[in-house]
């Protein structure tokens, strides 16, 4: 497997630290309902299809990076970098 | 008070070599990391003006009279040999933290082609080239110039990195030699 950093180009996948699903882009705020926190920290769909995770550059240039990909098909469709998402960390 | 003799981070050991390949020590004075300041690249560019250098592009790195500039990461570089004082960009010494090798003759890239999961032929990975990768399990800033390749590892890991580089170039020049 290989991922295509925005930054370094493509990469090994052991140069990657999975963390997960994309929901922890969208954390709740303090005093959200304890049901959005229980989103937030232990709900995730299982698709058999396109799914979106977050990945670490570790060995690289140590961004955040935002994948989507196929669980089916093992399609990479799109890898972005979280730093300059609309909304991301600046 | 006294003077104190700074070794470098592989000192002690030989360049090794096998047939056409050689693996020494570059010994830096300084490395500064430069990460300039949201809307301060113009600053910065002008900062870097006296030294010939302008900030970079990811995957590469310049060298103007000994000083060398190599990308590093996002909105971060490693100023090599120079000083630079500017209120434009965040300044870090990290002149003790890294120790720099350098690997130079015919198989050059295959050697490391075996401890880096990256196409380093000559038609991919060219002089002038960068790249953060991991050398097997070290984080590294690789760069090849017109002569050879130079990395730099983290000082802690030197001597591990010497060591796994050596056999993979024994390895490389037994082949070589069938
Ligand atoms: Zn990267």
């Amino acid at each position: 497997m290989r991922l295509t950093c925005p930054l370094c180009g493509p990469r090994d996948r052991r140069e990657f630290h999975y963390l997960g699903a994309e929901e922890y882009l969208r954390r709740p705020a303090a005093e959200a309902a304890s049901a959005a926190w229980d989103d937030y920290l232990h709900n995730r769909d299982n698709p058999a299809g396109e799914t979106r995770d977050l990945w670490y550059h570790e060995a690289g240039c140590g961004q955040w990076l935002l994948v989507t990909r196929d669980t089916v098909s093992h399609d990479i469709r799109k890898v972005e970098l979280v730093a300059t998402l609309k909304g991301g960390a600046k | 008070m006294p003077k104190l003799i700074a070794k470098t981070p592989l000192s002690g050991l030989w360049p090794v070599t096998h047939r056409d390949l050689s693996l020494s020590e570059v010994a830096l004075d300084r490395i500064t990391s430069v990460a300039p300041f949201r809307g301060q690249e113009k600053a910065l560019a002008k900062a870097l003006k006296p030294l010939g250098l302008a900030f970079l592009a990811p995957n590469s790195f310049a060298e103007k009279a000994g000083v060398r500039l190599v990308w590093t990461g996002r909105d971060q570089a490693f100023l090599i040999n120079a000083v630079l004082e500017t209120p434009a960009a965040a300044l870090t010494d990290q002149s003790d933290g890294w120790a720099c090798l350098r690997l130079e003759g015919a198989g050059a890239a295959d050697v490391l082609m075996r401890l880096y999961p990256l196409d380093l032929r000559a038609q991919v990975f060219a002089p002038g080239q960068a790249a953060r990768a991991g050398l097997n399990h070290m984080a590294s800033v690789l760069m090849r110039t017109e002569t050879a390749f130079e990395l730099l590892v983290f000082r802690s890991m030197a001597r591990t990195a010497w060591a796994e580089i050596a056999e993979a170039m024994q390895h490389v020049a037994a082949r070589r030699a069938l």
